[in-house]
């Protein structure tokens, strides 16, 4: 085989180091990392779900001291409750606008410019936004309890971390919240506006299961376990089995939201990556 | 080098761009331009994978956008100024950029002083002036010292100072070796700058030559005359195919005929002429010329 002459362009200097291997995952995790902690739309939102979660774990377990505990009282939940039904409202917004800002912004353009794999981006964005807000809510989560168990003890109501699906419940609590996130997440990807997405997603949330209840009761009963949002929420933060025999365990219901999480991940990706940015 | 082969992108029944096929090569500034809504835009986000082609194919350095190795090193573009989050500081959006490609934190930093955004880097870019904002696109184009380089009408908004120093610029990127395709609906923008010139009206490709032979090409259709029988010079140039037409100032010219042409008929028809010359004709009426018959939107006459 002979090579052609093909007269060599002029070697310009270069000023920056070659590529050692193709840019992907590792380098889009630390970019992510960076975008998400130098906003301050993360910081407000964050600070008010840690206080949003703490308030109520305070609120609720010392109107339980002053009040008596129900027959129903369960002191995880006691606890736990608030992180559960005011984190989730808190942490949509910031799944939702971790990727709406960047087509309201107009940044996407750049992103996609300087890393144009688009499965990598956006795997990049949400992982990073499950791993911020998961290590918030698992502190977050530990410290409701902690506070909230210190509380009910004056009346010796509280529970303990070694009591059985104690642990579960924290750490569950904590886990739920991440996964509304990333369910806002991928409706943000679908909506690319994020008053769009943060009204769709508390629609989904909130006004479903209402309307759920508008259902005959019999047809509600068959259904709640399925609704994402709800009634089903409420066996998660608990230690106790669910109160009602129409709902599934803990476990089963982090697996129903999870699931609808999984859907709407799935249905961003696609529009993600095949849609014109 | 950026090589566009039968591209085309509609949207519904609109057709923004339709069959173009150019090649931009390296070591000379290319001006991409066209009216507005032209489509220059529009292929521009086609070289860069946002927008998918309805039909042809674009590629930079021989691949296709999305394929490239370190899409940094390759290419860098400003498309919109604006298009960045506003509530990160300058330094954090470059850092941002830079970590995808693994490209070292003290390039961040010489980028920002080969800018001259020293001063503001640590601030929120919500607050930039539109010429600091085009600064901080062009450094984040530079970011990876790329051999192919794009701006989408980069003198929008600046004083002449910041116009001035964007042409030197992407003069002297271009004098490096390396690929510069510039934008703008302007051609006195132009001027000064580039080399070679690809045209765009409605989509279409109009014109894709060296800067030179674009402005003799304009110049070869016109002429300025003098006579005192415009009337019937009048109706001997129509009767060739070109117009007369007279300015506010009363002055003649000749459209559609070269000098040399007026002068023969002229000659033929017995028609006095006092002077005679092929007009001046500068760039951007050249351009008008080129462009009138497919500019999407007419301005409307007033009153």
């Amino acid at each position: 085989m002979t090579t052609a002459a093909v007269p060599a362009a002029p070697a310009r200097t270069r000023s920056v180091p070659p590529a050692l291997h193709r840019p992907g995952l590792p380098g889009t995790l630390r970019s992510e990392l960076t975008k998400i902690l130098s906003v301050r739309s993360t910081y407000w939102t964050l600070l008010a779900q840690v206080l949003a979660s703490i308030g109520w774990a305070v609120l609720f377990c010392a109107g339980t001291v002053s009040h008596g505990a129900g027959p129903d009282f369960n002191a995880a939940q006691a606890s736990l409750a608030g992180q559960v039904a005011l984190g989730e409202l808190i942490i949509v917004v910031l799944g939702a606008l971790v990727i709406t800002s960047e087509y309201s912004t107009g940044m996407i353009r750049t992103s996609l410019a300087v890393m144009p794999r688009r499965g990598v981006l956006y795997a990049a964005k949400a992982i990073v936004f499950a791993g911020v807000t998961l290590t918030i809510s698992v502190v977050t989560s530990f410290v409701d309890f902690f506070t909230g168990q210190a509380i009910l003890a004056s009346k010796h109501l509280n529970t303990t971390l070694g009591r059985p699906d104690v642990l579960r419940a924290v750490l569950l609590s904590a886990a739920i919240v991440v996964v509304f996130g990333l369910l806002a997440y991928g409706l943000g990807a679908i909506i690319r506006h994020t008053a769009g997405a943060i009204t769709s997603i508390l629609g989904m949330i909130f006004l479903l299961p209402l309307l759920g209840q508008a259902l005959p009761s019999s047809w509600f009963q068959a259904i709640q376990r399925w609704l994402p949002g709800g009634s089903a929420l409420s066996p998660i933060p608990s230690s106790a089995p669910p109160h009602s025999a129409y709902l599934f365990s803990a476990w089963g219901e982090f697996a129903v939201f999870s699931g609808y999480a999984v859907v709407l991940l799935a249905l961003g990706a696609w529009s993600f990556i095949r849609r014109d940015a | 080098m950026i090589e566009a082969r039968g591209l085309s992108k509609r949207y519904g029944d609109k057709v923004a761009v339709d069959d173009l096929s150019f090649t931009v090569r390296p070591g000379r500034v290319t001006g991409f331009l066209g009216p507005n809504g032209a489509g220059k835009t529009t292929t521009m986000r086609m070289i860069l994978g946002l927008d998918r082609p309805t039909a042809g194919s674009v590629t930079v350095n021989g691949k296709p956008f999305a394929e490239l190795y370190s899409a940094m090193r390759e290419v860098g573009a400003l498309l919109d100024a604006t298009a960045v989050h506003g509530g990160r500081s300058a330094y954090k959006h470059l850092l941002c950029l830079a970590q995808t490609n693994g490209i070292p934190r003290s390039r961040v930093g010489e980028v920002i002083g080969l800018v001259g955004l020293e001063d503001v880097a640590g601030k929120r870019s919500k607050g930039f002036s539109l010429g600091m904002s085009q600064r901080l696109g062009i450094a984040a184009a530079l970011l990876g010292d790329p051999d192919v380089l794009m701006f989408d009408e980069p003198v929008n908004g600046l004083d002449p100072e910041g116009i001035r120093w964007i042409r030197l610029l992407m003069r002297s990127l271009a004098a490096e070796g390396r690929t510069v395709l510039v934008s703008s609906h302007l051609m006195s923008e132009m001027e000064n700058t580039a080399d070679h010139l690809i045209v765009i009206g409605r989509g279409k490709l109009i014109a894709d030559c060296p800067m030179g032979e674009f402005t003799a090409a304009g110049t070869a259709q016109a002429a300025t005359v003098k006579t005192p029988d415009d009337l019937r010079l009048a109706e001997v140039v129509a009767a060739a195919g070109g117009v007369l037409e007279r300015d506010e100032a009363g002055e003649l010219t000749v459209r559609g005929l070269s000098a040399e042409q007026v002068g023969g008929l002229a000659l033929a028809h017995g028609i006095l002429l006092h002077y005679l010359a092929p007009a001046r004709v500068s760039l951007e009426e050249a351009f008008m010329e080129l462009t009138a018959d497919s500019i999407e939107y007419h301005a409307k006459a007033r009153g």
